[in-house]
């Protein structure tokens, strides 16, 4: 009864978001405000539909329904119950369906914080992602529906695939999710505003702090993702160029450079058919990304479910979505005009270029990852790229990147002198300089790359620091205290120079890795040793551990420091009995400065096994750093100048009801 | 003319979406080499394991090889090795690995992980002779016979059909 529910529940949103692509639309157009009125109550029930079908499919996770095919494949009796509700998501039925849950979601947000927009605006962006409802609805009601039923029903479940049995994966596809189809607000805003014709410096400042909240959780997504890879698939990357990372990574980029060049068209009224067209890119790319992933047209080590008519039914509403907006864009950006001029040394020319860069490295990730694909299609044959060539194409892009970051938020707008520009941030430039040396003299050598990565890390964080003091001098003349001036700071500007710091923090984290990393495996016997630098790591045999749907040989390392215990380390290598899949459980000593990262690999003889043990000097900079842009992006999306503004308009629409009645 | 620049984003996307489209309803593994029925083009290498040991396309003269071209680096190499190693292990041809653009510790640091099923490596750090057997990517197998000929490639990972229904016929053939 209760997956019938579910299943009900999607044609009724179906319904509802038919209504809610339509009625506000024409709405808008027609002047009618009885028809635009429907959008935001639409948008509620809409997210109140979904949500319940979710919840129907969580239900029938929780109390074991192998009678519904979806759960049968994807959960066991054995599986615990938080893992059983996470198994919605562990499939491809249930991604969507959770992708889904998030684009309600938004929409409703939208609808609730959307009142000091103009109302045809409003109805306009909530119709937009009405019928992005609507395609989606269609595509779970005709391929992927989660509630299909088993007949006769399985005894048993086939088990949540063991990858996905681990806390990181609890949160990190909700978190890429939010981010992902967060991005359809922006998205949503640029198409609404191209068919309003109201593109201006107000359409930008509206969608900033949606286009802001979407990469915050865009970047934590990716970071859990890739701690996630880091602790649980067992080998101690962190990053792959995995078809399915850069899936994500794509939209990061895109959505990176969307939040720059916001602030150009908010400020100064610039760039604006250039940002529209970057929204429209950012969710494409989301899109694109889906199609990538479940489609099967690439493989992938976490490529699951795939299916060629999925993958038909995604590329016609690529097609028509993207195919439709950029026609749109080609329809009615010309007429946009192009916004106040600037002059070749401006903040406007740095952002440009940090626009340029980004777009262009999304451009290398996406030839990287559809080149195998491009070559099939002009039967060249199959064949992946990997490190080799994504490094290669990243350091020259990401070098002159930083290097703007550092000089672009000194810079002034409109018109800025480059003699000033070197005056200002010549202590920055020299302090990068000899902190690199320094660093270089006591770590010892790095080779050209690693040099390269600190001076850069360091150039970013001397220049926010110039940011910082010059923005806290009192102006001549006038004397005000330290912590007066640093409240005068917005916060957005806060935002962004902590944003800007975990750069720095995630290229020192990499950078330091890349150059100091020690990977050894080694075959141990009962009480033999192994040394990376000071660290002695002891094996002490394993032995045999029950778990509630797995068993597992765990090993036992102790870890020494010049004769002082540091960790005892218990990796884990284990056997889930639904699926009897093998699976490797690191065990990681985190800290500050290094990680020390066991994992068991093969049993050799007589209680020996091959150990893998690895140095990863500053590994958790890498995910710390992204954290900190996280909360710079929380702070720049919070800023009180769009709560206030909001309040204002608010009371000013209320005023306006009131008089209107009267 | 200034309005045709609009359409840039429009026209690039269709195309993608065609490429897409081919892309959808293709069996990817199915492509004919221009090398096949030509001479394996000459190398010569150092193991993988062994910085002093080069091997030559002349050593080889007389067997019939097969060429795997991996990397540690690779991840649908991951997916294959069990299947090579367990390949290895019939004993039907000696294999070669051809390590492709990857690291010497790196790659021996792979094999001890993940078993080796190769005769030797050889290392291709730069991957020129990669390019030279127009490999596009890893992982790539090759046949070579008694008289240096490329008789056969598979594009991707190896799978137990392709082992079966392609490779073990051909050998079958060819030391007939």
């Amino acid at each position: 009864m209760i997956p019938e529910l579910g299943h009900l529940a999607l044609w009724l949103a179906l319904g509802v978001s038919l209504v809610l692509g339509t009625m506000p639309m024409v709405g808008a157009a027609r002047g009618r405000l009885d028809w635009t009125a429907l959008a935001r109550p639409s948008a509620r029930v809409l997210f109140a539909l979904v949500a319940l079908s979710f919840v129907c499919l969580a239900a029938s996770f929780a109390g074991n329904d192998f009678s519904v095919l979806y759960v049968a494949s994807n959960s066991n009796r054995l599986l615990p119950l938080h893992y059983r509700i996470t198994a919605v998501w562990g499939g491809h039925e249930g991604s969507i369906l959770l992708w889904l849950l998030m684009l309600t979601f938004w929409t409703a947000a939208v609808a609730q914080f959307s009142r000091h927009l103009p109302d045809a605006m409003s109805a306009r962006i909530l119709a937009v992602m009405g019928w992005l409802s609507f395609g989606f609805l269609l595509f779970v009601l005709t391929t992927s529906n989660p509630f299909d039923r088993l007949f006769p029903a399985a005894a048993e479940g086939r088990d949540l695939n063991p990858l996905l049995q681990d806390p990181g994966m609890v949160i990190h596809p909700p978190m890429l999710y939010m981010g992902y189809v967060g991005l359809s607000v922006a998205f949503s805003f640029a198409v609404a505003a191209l068919i309003g014709g109201n593109l201006d410096a107000s359409w930008a400042r509206w969608a900033r702090p949606w286009t802001t909240a979407a990469w915050f959780f865009l970047t934590i997504g990716i970071a859990l993702g890739s701690g996630w890879a880091y602790y649980e698939l067992g080998w101690g990357g962190w990053w792959f160029w995995d078809p399915v990372e850069n899936a994500s990574f794509m939209p990061w980029l895109v959505a990176t450079a969307l939040i720059h060049s916001l602030a150009v068209t908010e400020k100064r009224g610039s760039f604006k058919s250039w940002t529209v067209l970057l929204a429209i890119l950012a969710f494409s790319l989301s899109l694109l990304g889906t199609f990538l992933v479940r489609s099967g047209v690439l493989s992938s080590v976490h490529a699951f479910a795939t299916d060629p008519k999925r993958g038909l039914f995604i590329l016609a509403f690529l097609v028509i979505v993207i195919g439709a907006s950029l026609a749109l864009y080609a329809w009615r950006a010309p007429s946009v005009g192009l916004g106040a001029r600037f002059s070749l040394v401006s903040r406007e020319t740095m952002l440009l270029g940090n626009n340029v860069l980004l777009v262009v490295a999304c451009g290398a990730v996406l030839l990287g990852t559809l080149y195998p694909l491009a070559l099939d299609a002009l039967n060249l044959g199959k064949i992946s790229v990997g490190p080799p060539y994504f490094d290669t194409v990243f350091v020259p892009l990401l070098t002159p990147l930083v290097f703007l970051m550092g000089i672009g938020p000194l810079a002034r707008w409109k018109e800025a002198e480059l003699p000033d520009l070197a005056k200002r941030l010549k202590w920055a430039a020299g302090s990068a300089v000899v902190a690199t040396i320094v660093a270089i003299w006591v770590h010892g050598g790095i080779g050209i790359v690693g040099a390269l990565g600190l001076l850069m890390a360091f150039w970013i964080v001397a220049s926010v620091t110039t940011d910082l003091v010059e923005r806290l001098q009192p102006p001549a003349g006038t004397r005000v205290a330290l912590l007066q001036r640093a409240r005068l700071i917005p916060r957005a500007m806060v935002g962004m120079m902590i944003a800007h710091l975990g750069v720095a923090a995630f290229i020192l984290g990499v950078t330091l890795v890349k150059s100091g990393e020690v990977e050894r495996d080694v075959k141990m016997e009962i009480g033999d040793t192994t040394e990376i630098g000071d660290y002695v790591f002891t094996f002490r045999g394993v032995r045999e551990v029950p778990g509630p749907n797995y068993r597992a040989a765990q090993g036992t390392i102790e870890v020494s420091e010049g004769g002082r215990a540091v960790a005892t380390l218990h990796p884990q290598k284990r056997i889930y009995t639904a699926t009897q899949a093998a699976m490797t459980e690191a065990d990681i000593d985190t800290g500050l400065t290094r990680d020390l990262y066991v994992s068991l690999g093969e049993p050799v003889a007589n209680g020996a096994w091959i150990v893998r043990v690895y140095y990863k000097p500053f590994v958790d900079w890498i995910w710390g750093g992204c954290l900190i842009m996280g909360l710079g992006g929380v702070l720049a999306a919070t800023d009180r100048r769009y709560r206030q503004r909001a309040k204002k308009t608010v009371r000013t629409d209320a005023l306006g009801a009131v008089l209107g009645t009267t | 003319m200034k309005r045709l620049g609009f359409l840039i984003p429009l026209g690039a996307f269709l195309a993608l979406a065609i490429v897409l489209a081919v892309g959808l309803n293709r069996d990817p593994r199915e492509v004919p080499s221009p090398l096949i029925g030509k001479p394996a083009p000459s190398f010569s290498l150092t193991r993988l394991d062994d910085p002093q040991t080069s091997i030559a396309l002349a050593d080889l003269r007389g067997k019939v090889w097969m060429l795997n071209v991996w990397a540690s680096w690779c991840v649908a190499c991951r997916d294959e090795h069990p299947l090579l190693v367990a390949f290895s292990k019939k004993g039907l041809l000696p294999i070669y690995g051809l390590n492709y653009k990857d690291q010497r510790d790196d790659g021996s640091a792979w094999l001890m992980r993940m078993g080796n099923p190769y005769q030797a490596s050889l290392f291709d750090n730069e991957g020129r002779v990669g390019i030279d057997f127009g490999v596009y990517g890893v992982p790539e197998t090759f046949i070579i016979d008694k008289t240096g000929t490329i008789r056969m490639k598979h594009i991707g990972p190896l799978t137990p059909e392709v082992i079966a229904t392609e490779i073990e016929p051909l050998l079958k053939k060819l030391n007939a």
